[in-house]
């Protein structure tokens, strides 16, 4: 069944015209998501020549969903108009919303997330992140299709690279869904959104839960699995090394005086009785330990 | 900075003491005499605990001013050396507050704080008396309304003989908070003068990065005396670097795999006299040629970096093109003059790895090896470096 993006699932994507958008939507078609238009405003009406199809674009969210039906929709369009596109895309009704687009104003964010929350009905995924997979499902974002199969084990993290490092090691087992979460300030879903989700999800036996410094995310979601999961979770931390009042890439990525540290998001996924890895490598042996001894 | 914080306290309307900023003793004597009257010479860093740091004085003259000035330009306060002083009006103190707004993470909306006992460390008073700090969420479409901050002030319990001003005081943050894009307004000390002023004595303001297309004026508040000469070389080259203090360069894709990459090398440092990574590298996804040779050129020219270690996850961009662009990088370093002057370990894994690997192999560049996994690689290049 996997998680928030399945083979049913219908996706649009804004900004598919732009070359980012254009070149991973290639990349979505080829790993079978049902891609079934585009959005850019005043391009209406025309469409788009992909390798194994030809996809319609349309002037605005709510066409594209009146015509097609989709339920899902990956948002490309850079910084300045992203919220704009956001909340055009929460007004038509979409359950899901996946901002891949990195930099957008932590305020925009905020105002876009509310104002999801307000709907009742949008989750929105992101922004600044890889998007989500379900192997062999559906791909909904960035996230390399070919690196690993489907299979039972449910991944959530902050951060793309180290998504796409633990999918392959780990690409003997496959997974039911991976989310990339994104590593801004605010973000539409968090570990714990996810964590409910895999715990709720059939096809999940176990999830690998990747943080990294900045904010406290990660010790909320150390105390959400002590009362809530019983699946086993194996955790991994980045940034041991890191420096107080250094962003590390990510927005989101910094060590404010004693908050944020690596070694307290480690402490209290431990005290949740989470395996936590030393290195991805070392976090990929625990979880196939884990696998095997269901 | 406070100076700079000020500025935009000013634009904005926040009630602030009249001062100047000065980077010399002489300037500092002469915004001594403009202002008149008793003065504080405050060293403009951007770091809290200036007072204790000997950083903040109260001169009675200018001449007093001035030599106040002699002995906290040049300071080293936490790593962050003085090169500006700012001289204000000295006030009398009757009360002392705290305010402020800031971005919270945890609801993803933003948090208004307030405490009628300010002037302390505010994280201590959260800790050790919660219920003297007030906290009221904001929402981030409403934002704050004559209602929030009607609210704000009754939460703390401000007293009726200030409350219209710390009511107008709030307005005019939110106005800061709001337009300026910021994640953080804090006023602390907001305090009462003598004759009942309500004024910010000294506040912090951060401001957003990403929103700096809104805000070309932003680009005047950035340190870009006090940062690391390699860390503004690198911006120049729109490279993710941050130089740390070790012995090992790191070049990677991704910020959670280079911040992973970082600690991996230290684990494997401890072992071998505590080598430690140099800096934090991140090229991105794309990880093309001109971008490798970049970061290759900038990591290799840090004095204290005695190996490197280019650790590459091929997703969407698959190793056999990263194998291209260092093979790539190699030839326009050399085209460039620059030498490979230290050992390089690459690990490539992912897609296409031995394609990419098998291109590395073939090229036969000098002093690079290669590692096929991450902890092996990390071992290899720590070595290397504990060797020299």
């Amino acid at each position: 069944m996997a998680i928030f993006l399945t083979s049913d699932s219908k996706v649009i994507v804004q900004g598919m015209t732009g070359s980012e958008g254009r070149r991973h939507t290639q990349r979505m078609l080829n790993s079978g998501t049902a891609i079934v238009g585009g959005v850019t405003p005043g391009k209406g009406g025309q469409s788009v020549e992909f390798e194994g199809a030809t996809v319609p674009v349309f002037g605005s969210v709510k066409e594209a969903v009146e015509a097609t039906g989709a339920d899902v929709s990956v948002v490309f369009v850079p910084p300045k108009f992203a919220k704009a596109a956001v909340i055009e895309a929460i007004d038509a009704g979409l359950p899901l919303v996946v901002v891949i687009t990195e930099g957008i104003p932590v305020d925009d964010t905020a105002e876009f997330f509310q104002h999801a929350v307000n709907s009742g009905r949008t989750r929105i995924i992101g922004p600044n992140c890889p998007g989500l997979i379900s192997p062999g499902q559906s791909n909904a974002g960035i996230i390399p299709a070919d690196i690993t199969k489907p299979g039972r084990i449910g991944l959530v993290s902050k951060s793309g690279t180290l998504t796409y490092q633990m999918m392959y090691e780990l690409r003997d087992i496959g997974f039911s869904t991976c989310v990339g979460i994104g590593g801004d300030p605010v973000i539409g879903t968090t570990h714990i959104d996810c964590l409910e989700a895999f715990e709720a999800d059939p096809d999940t036996d176990a999830v690998v839960m990747i943080g990294e410094i900045g904010g406290d995310a990660e010790e909320r979601a150390a105390d959400y699995i002590e009362a809530n999961v019983t699946k086993p979770v194996v955790g991994y931390v980045a940034g041991f090394t890191a420096p107080e009042g250094k962003t590390m890439g990510h927005a989101g990525a910094i060590v404010s005086g004693s908050s944020g540290t690596a070694v307290a998001k480690q402490e209290a996924l431990e005290a949740a009785g989470v395996r936590v890895g030393k290195t991805p490598s070392e976090t990929a042996r625990i979880m196939h330990e884990v696998m095997q001894s269901r | 900075m406070e100076y700079q914080a000020k500025e935009l306290f000013g634009k904005h309307g926040v009630p602030v003491l009249a001062g100047i900023v000065a980077e010399t003793v002489d300037d500092a004597r002469a915004a001594a005499e403009q202002i008149g009257g008793p003065v504080v010479v405050k060293a403009q860093v951007k770091t809290g605990g200036r007072g204790k740091a000997g950083g903040v004085k109260l001169a009675s003259s200018p001449d007093g001013a001035a030599e106040k000035a002699q002995a906290i330009l040049g300071l080293d306060i936490k790593g962050h050396v003085v090169r500006r002083v700012l001289v204000t009006e000295a006030s009398d103190i009757e009360q002392e507050y705290y305010v402020s707004y800031l971005l919270d993470r945890a609801n993803r909306t933003y948090l208004a704080m307030a405490s009628v006992e300010g002037g302390i460390d505010i994280e201590q008073l959260a800790v050790e008396r919660p219920e003297a700090l007030a906290k009221v969420p904001v929402d981030a479409i409403v934002g704050v309304d004559d209602a929030k901050v009607a609210e704000i002030v009754d939460a703390a319990r401000f007293p009726a003989d200030v409350r219209d001003q710390v009511l107008d005081v709030l307005h005019a943050m939110w106005r800061v908070y709001s337009e300026e894009d910021a994640t953080l307004v804090e006023i602390n000390p907001l305090v009462m003068t003598p004759d009942g002023r309500v004024v910010a004595l000294d506040g912090k303001v951060s401001l957003d990065d990403n929103a700096r297309f809104r805000h070309p004026d932003h680009a005047q508040f950035e340190d870009t005396a006090a940062a690391d000469p390699l860390e503004a070389r690198a911006k120049e080259k729109d490279l993710n670097y941050v130089k740390l203090d070790g012995e090992v360069g790191i070049i990677g894709n991704g910020a959670g795999l280079v911040m992973s990459t970082l600690d991996v090398v230290a684990y494997a440092g401890e072992e071998l006299g505590g080598v430690k990574p140099a800096n934090f590298l991140d090229i991105g996804g794309g990880a093309s040629a001109e971008v490798m040779a970049d970061g290759l050129e900038i990591v290799l020219s840090d004095p204290d970096v005695r190996s490197v270690l280019v650790n590459v996850f091929g997703g969407i961009t698959a190793c056999d093109e990263v194998a291209n662009g260092i093979v790539q990088a190699f030839a326009l370093l050399d085209s460039r003059g620059d030498e490979i002057t230290h050992p390089l370990v690459v690990r490539l894994d992912g897609n296409n790895a031995e394609v990419g690997r098998q291109i590395l192999r073939d090229a036969q560049l000098p002093r690079l090896e290669q590692v096929d996994t991450m902890d092996g690689a990390a071992r290899r290049v720590a070595e290397l470096a504990a060797a020299k």
